[in-house]
């Protein structure tokens, strides 16, 4: 049977990806947020996950205001990013697993998540920065991938409770798919950011460090704030909190902390990353 | 009074809602297309022409002229969107944040670094 064996955060800001591009990782502006991510890879390397779930939000690359899904689910057999309009480099193509992302939507489905279903989806930087990060080694790299991407581009957003109940439910669907397979969860962006308005540049670290505490010891805390409350506290986009808060609904109510690291700023961001290994 | 649809306003900060979407669906539009290159080109080589072909309203075009963030959100404008056209113009999230909240670019580094302390 198919296991989740845990889960991961990271920011996904795009500056990171031109970052990584530019090679900067002993830049002192960036070396104090890369140094977080060895740890990171190490327990990939030990754990070999094969499938990646990778929970992110489509910044105006795939989907546009036309036509907006609150979650949407890749079903494809490989994913690639393209020019988002400031040059970020196209990457070698994602691989997929059609036949699991097909088992997710049945089972989200029968499971009351109505979900949009995609055979065709770009990725952009929600989804390759975190990859990047994880999984630096293009050429070594076995996992295949499944994007969930959630609107958190126009209100309203899913609330944080109807998130986690969705990764309670992703869980669910993982565990009882028939194939041997190993599966990491990956909950990108976040923390507390804002780029727009007079608030812009808004980071409540006090309040990033309190998430990063109870979303391994009590989520169902962080699923009492509202979309709104989040806004007021993280920043208007620091409201992709609810992205973790799926990665964290489809692990078990106990986990273990394998990893953490925190530093500001990235760009306009407070950078949370966790690794967290899912109780046998 | 606040409610789940009308909650109080946080100050600083537009909810990009139904009402903004619809309002600035032709300038978000715009902004989608430069994913693209040659539509950056297009709107590089006749920026006027171009924002007429998207039917941006007058408040609309004015804020483009202006390059200015303030007055595109007013116009309805989304910010992942609004990033196209600024990451075209050369400009990151910092210099926007800058000019958003009237600091120097170094002054606003220097604001987002002393949120670590």
């Amino acid at each position: 049977m198919a296991r989740i064996v845990g889960g991961m955060t990271s920011s996904h800001i795009p500056a990171i990806g031109n970052a990584i591009a530019g090679e900067l990782f002993e830049d002192p502006y960036w070396k104090p947020f890369f140094d977080g991510y060895p740890a990171a890879r190490a327990w990939l390397d030990k754990v070999r996950p094969d499938v990646a779930i990778v929970i992110y939000n489509d910044h105006g690359l795939n989907f546009f205001l036309d036509k907006m899904p609150t979650f949407a689910i890749g079903a494809a057999a490989s994913y690639r990013n393209d020019d988002e309009g400031w040059g970020l480099k196209p990457l070698p193509p994602y691989p997929g697993d059609p036949e699991l992302s097909w088992h997710l939507i049945n089972a989200l489905v029968n499971d009351e998540f109505d979900i949009c279903s995609c055979q065709e989806m770009l990725v952009d930087h929600g989804f390759t920065v975190p990859m990047s990060l994880f999984w630096p080694d293009r050429v070594g790299m076995t996992v295949r991938t499944i994007p969930v991407a959630v609107n958190t581009v126009q209100h309203p957003l899913p609330t944080p409770a109807r998130c986690f109940k969705l990764g309670q439910a992703i869980g669910r669907a993982v565990e009882s798919y028939g194939r041997d397979l190993k599966v990491v969860v990956v909950g990108t962006g976040g923390l507390s950011h804002q780029l727009d308005g007079q608030r812009a540049g808004f980071i409540n670290k006090d309040f990033d460090l309190m998430c990063m505490e109870k979303i391994v010891s009590d989520p169902e805390a962080l699923t009492r704030y509202s979309i709104h409350d989040l806004v007021r506290l993280a920043g208007a986009q620091g409201a992709e909190l609810i992205l973790w808060l799926i990665m964290r609904g489809a692990l078990g109510g106990t986990v273990t902390k394998v990893h953490s690291h925190y530093h500001i700023p990235i760009s306009n961001t407070g950078a949370g990353l966790l690794v967290l290994e899912n109780a046998a | 009074m606040a409610s789940p649809t009308r909650p109080e306003p946080i100050p600083g900060t537009v909810i990009f809602d139904g009402e903004q979407a619809m309002k600035g669906y032709a300038l978000n539009k715009m902004c989608y297309s430069f994913n693209e290159a040659r539509n950056r080109e297009a709107f590089l080589a006749d920026e006027e022409a171009y924002c007429a072909r998207y039917g941006l309203n007058d408040a609309q075009k004015a804020a483009i002229r202006n390059r200015n963030a303030l007055e595109l959100l007013a116009a309805g404008g989304n910010i992942y969107y609004l990033a196209k056209f600024v990451g075209m113009l050369g400009l990151n999230v910092q210099d926007i944040g800058a000019q958003q909240t009237g600091m120097t670019v170094e002054d606003f580094k220097a604001k987002l670094k002393a949120a670590g302390n």
